[in-house]
């Protein structure tokens, strides 16, 4: 399948758009209070991403991705936030998320590990000569966010979305950097994100049962003293 | 049909002893039965063994391989002149064991003798495996065999603490060495090591300088650590008491000489390129454990920790006995070397009889006594003559009095000592007669403790009131056999050192010659030369020409008068010098090195008690586990508790990983 010189221009174009937007709404998740929100950008995010492999599917011409595509859009956007919308309404979980340090220095925070992925991934950008070039510092930077907002969120629920916002942005920065994984390590990958996301159902229920809270603090006892 | 080999011949026995452990497990429920079946059989295994020692010092060296369960690490064997001697010792010494065994464990409950029996030959069998394993895998499975069935023989009485705690600190120790010894064969074998690391391979690899003492302090820690030198011996004073008499008897006599045994191969068969300081390194490490455990031995209240000490001392010897033929192969004098290395492989089979004569003996007073702590025995002489004989004849062995065994290795020794001045170099020729005087201090200081250990215990009267017995025959008649054996080897020394030829000429390609069997004459006759025999018909003649003329000059006609009772005219058991008062000056002497405390043990009546530190642990293995606790502790801060804690841990981690792989 050829696809024509001003298609792959655009396209090009496109992907860089969408790779922004990514990274916008990881910023956008760093700084959201409110889970409801949360769990809505993640669901935002996923369709970025499915969105993005469907697109690199189309510039390259490789089948498989369509497939990989279609998985992200049934998962990611569109099953599991709605799981989470349910267990949050189960859970009966309300309010805000309380961060550990203050938004507007996350914010910062996330500013500098932008930059540290740009310059980790400028000799990375510099070797690959795909459309994808100068997408895999976006995507590193949108796995360092993820990993900045578990470790500044108190609520588990808060570190789930963290985690799967990390998987999505590891999904980029395969499909950008080599043009999507073989399917077989892409499934394997999505399960374990899969099985992660129901043992951390599981933790929450009995979390609410032994603490009736979701506070992460409460776990604090368990250790040696 | 092919014909039966030496090597054939040591796999039957070994072979024999597994049958007998798996035997004896079976039949356990029997006691008199499985004992008088098993062990008697077993001591059929070691003299098996012994043959085919004896037979391989003739013939030449053969293979055995036998496809393992990985294909690329063979089990491979090979007997040759040096496990040949080191089959020798082990075989007679399992023989003589094994009839004191027959009578000993019978009064044992049923199911703690079936377990005793697998441990016991297991333990025999590991040992007959080092001595003929050719590469670094079986080798150290057999080491392993042999140190887990000697762990479990020492926590045979594991209802006690201090048994348990014994064990822990042997396999503690035991697997420090093992690690070093690995590491060393790993060095020794380099690729081969993945090939099970064949010895015929470290023989013939060429090692840097470098990596030639790397292996060489590897494999001496390794050993080390189970031959009990400085410091590394802290579990052999705690084991050997806790472990039944004949197994302390085993691991004194064969277990630590296995250790003697590895050094040998590795020294002079794989490193024959030995860097000069190799040997003084040794003779030094040898002599401090020599002096240091003497010291304690001297000191010790309990009979078996008195002699798991003196077993210390005497692993010392040997260790400076090789060390000085380090020395003298450096130097390229061979001769010596030879010499040197008679001295320590003599006195290694000296040590294995007179010691497990002296620990079977202890496992006597045990049983008949029911204690080994020498301030509640005493007067044993009276109550069990025989024992008391044999244990004599140990004593005098091990004090080093001619015409017994010890005296000989121990001349042999000092021999070679004297013949330091034709080393080139003369700083060591200048300092090596100080260790020569090290050498002979420590023998008049193992004297010492000699005479107390006997002296305590069987001499005087008794201390406290205890039900006294003989052993059994079984008992007596292998000390007999040990006895025997220490007076044989006393008397004739030229016929083992005719045997330890070949096993000379393996490893510093020269030996002594053939001597007579009358005279003793190491170097040449004008030098020195010694015969026991001479000697114990001149003493015999002496002695008895005395007697005869005392008796002619004042025996007749007899003389009765009052006995002079020292101006006591009252004497109580407890007038007698304590174990501990019978040391004091040495203790004043060397108060440092003791680290004593006293303490009041009553106030009522006025006994104090002493108490013996032991100043490797105080100085050396406390902080080092202070230490280690600290830095735990420290470690433990990183646990708070907080996920988001630890996730900051892998975020800083990975974020460090990315930044160091750019």
């Amino acid at each position: 399948m050829l696809v024509s010189a001003h298609i792959a221009v655009w396209g090009t174009s496109l992907l860089k758009l969408l790779a922004a937007m990514l990274l916008l709404i990881g910023f956008a998740m760093l700084a959201q209070r409110r889970l409801l929100t949360l769990i809505h950008l993640l669901a935002w995010q996923g369709f970025v991403l499915a969105l993005g492999t469907a697109l690199v599917a189309l510039l390259t011409g490789q089948t498989e991705l369509w497939y990989s595509a279609a998985l992200s859009l049934g998962l990611k956007a569109l099953l599991i936030p709605a799981v989470l919308h349910r267990l949050l309404r189960r859970l009966k979980v309300r309010g805000d998320v309380e961060a550990v340090i203050n938004i507007p220095t996350t914010l910062l925070l996330g500013i500098v590990l932008v930059i540290f992925a740009f310059s980790l991934a400028a000799p990375i950008s510099a070797l690959t000569g795909t459309i994808t070039r100068g997408m895999v510092g976006i995507a590193l930077a949108a796995v360092l966010l993820s990993f900045l907002m578990m470790i500044t969120r108190r609520k588990a629920i808060s570190q789930v979305v963290g985690f799967l916002a990390m998987d999505n942005g590891l999904f980029f920065a395969a499909t950008s950097a080599t043009l999507g994984m073989p399917m077989i390590v892409e499934l394997g990958v999505a399960l374990d994100a899969l099985i992660g996301f129901v043992i951390l159902g599981i933790f929450f229920f009995q979390m609410r049962e032994t603490f009736d809270s979701m506070d992460l603090s409460h776990l604090e006892r368990i250790r040696e003293e | 049909m092919t014909a039966v080999l030496p090597l054939d011949l040591a796999m039957a026995a070994l072979l024999s002893w597994l049958g007998l452990g798996l035997l004896g497990f079976a039949l356990g429920g029997y006691q008199t039965l499985a004992c008088r079946a098993v062990f008697p059989l077993s001591t059929m295994g070691g003299l098996l063994l012994a043959a085919a020692g004896l037979w391989a010092s003739t013939a030449t060296p053969d293979v055995l391989q036998i496809s393992g369960p990985f294909p690329v690490l063979p089990w491979s064997f090979r007997l040759d002149p040096l496990s040949g001697f080191f089959l020798i010792l082990l075989g007679l010494l399992a023989a003589a064991v094994s009839v004191f065994a027959t009578g000993y464990f019978r009064p044992l409950p049923a199911a703690a003798l079936r377990r005793l029996f697998l441990q016991y030959q297991g333990f025999l069998l590991g040992m007959g495996l080092v001595l003929l394993a050719d590469n670094a895998y079986t080798f150290l499975v057999a080491w392993e065999i042999m140190a887990i069935a000697s762990y479990f023989l020492v926590v045979t009485e594991h209802e006690e603490e201090g048994s348990r705690r014994a064990g822990f600190l042997y396999l503690l120790i035991a697997h420090l060495g093992a690690l070093a010894i690995l590491l060393g064969f790993a060095v020794l074998a380099g690729v081969q090591i993945l090939q099970g690391g064949s010895f015929a391979a470290m023989m013939q690899a060429q090692l840097s300088p470098f990596w030639a003492s790397a292996a060489f302090l590897l494999t001496f820690f390794g050993f080390g650590a189970k031959a009990g030198l400085l410091p590394l011996h802290i579990w052999l004073p705690e084991a050997h008491p806790a472990a039944p008499a004949p197994v302390s008897a085993l691991m004194s006599g064969a277990m630590l000489q296995t250790a003697f045994y590895g050094m040998l191969r590795v020294d002079f068969l794989f490193l024959p390129q030995a860097a000069e300081w190799w040997g003084p390194f040794v003779l030094l490490v040898g002599l401090a454990s020599a002096l240091f455990a003497v010291l304690f031995a001297a000191a010790q209240t309990d009979m078996k920790r008195l002699l798991a000490y003196s077993s210390m001392e005497n692993m010392g010897l040997i260790m400076v006995a090789m060390g000085l033929a380090l020395i003298f192969r450096a130097h390229g004098l061979n001769a010596l070397a030879a010499l040197a290395l008679i001295a320590a492989l003599y006195h290694a089979l000296n040590h294995a009889f007179f010691k497990s004569l002296l620990f079977l003996g202890s496992g006597s007073v045990l049983h008949a006594a029911g204690t080994v702590a020498m301030d509640r025995l005493g007067g044993l002489i009276q109550r069990m003559p025989q024992t008391a004989f044999f244990m004599l004849v140990g004593v005098l062995a091990i004090a080093g009095l001619p015409p017994l065994n010890g005296f000989v290795s121990e001349w042999l020794l000092l021999q070679a000592f004297l013949l330091a001045p034709a080393l080139p170099q003369s700083t060591l020729s200048a300092v090596l007669p100080l260790a020569a005087s090290g050498v002979v201090l420590s023998a008049a200081l193992a004297a010492y403790a000699m005479v107390k250990f006997y002296g305590i215990s069987f001499l005087g009267q008794p201390r406290a009131h205890l039900p006294v017995h003989e052993t059994g025959r079984w008992e007596r008649s292998a000390m007999g056999l040990l006895a025997m054996a220490c007076v044989a080897l006393g008397l004739f020394p030229g016929v083992l050192i005719g045997l330890l030829d070949p096993v000379i000429r393996e490893m510093v390609g020269q030996g002594l010659g053939q001597q007579g069997w009358l005279w003793l004459t190491p170097v040449s006759a004008q030098r020195a030369s010694y015969s026991p025999v001479m000697f114990l018909f001149g003493i015999a003649l002496a002695l008895g020409v005395a007697f005869v003329l005392v008796w002619w000059r004042f025996g007749r006609p007899l003389r009765r008068a009052g006995v002079w009772a020292c101006g006591f005219p009252l004497r109580t058991a407890r007038m007698q010098d304590s174990p501990l008062g019978f040391v004091e000056p040495l203790l004043r002497i060397f108060r440092p090195v003791f680290q004593l405390r006293r303490e009041a043990l009553s106030t009522a009546a006025p006994r104090l008690g002493l108490q013996l530190g032991e100043p490797v642990t105080a100085y050396l293995y406390r902080p080092l586990a202070a230490t280690a606790a600290w830095l735990s502790a420290q470690m433990v801060r990183l646990q708070q508790g907080r996920i988001t804690v630890y996730l900051l841990y892998s975020f800083l981690t990975l974020l460090l990983l990315l930044a160091l792989l750019r």
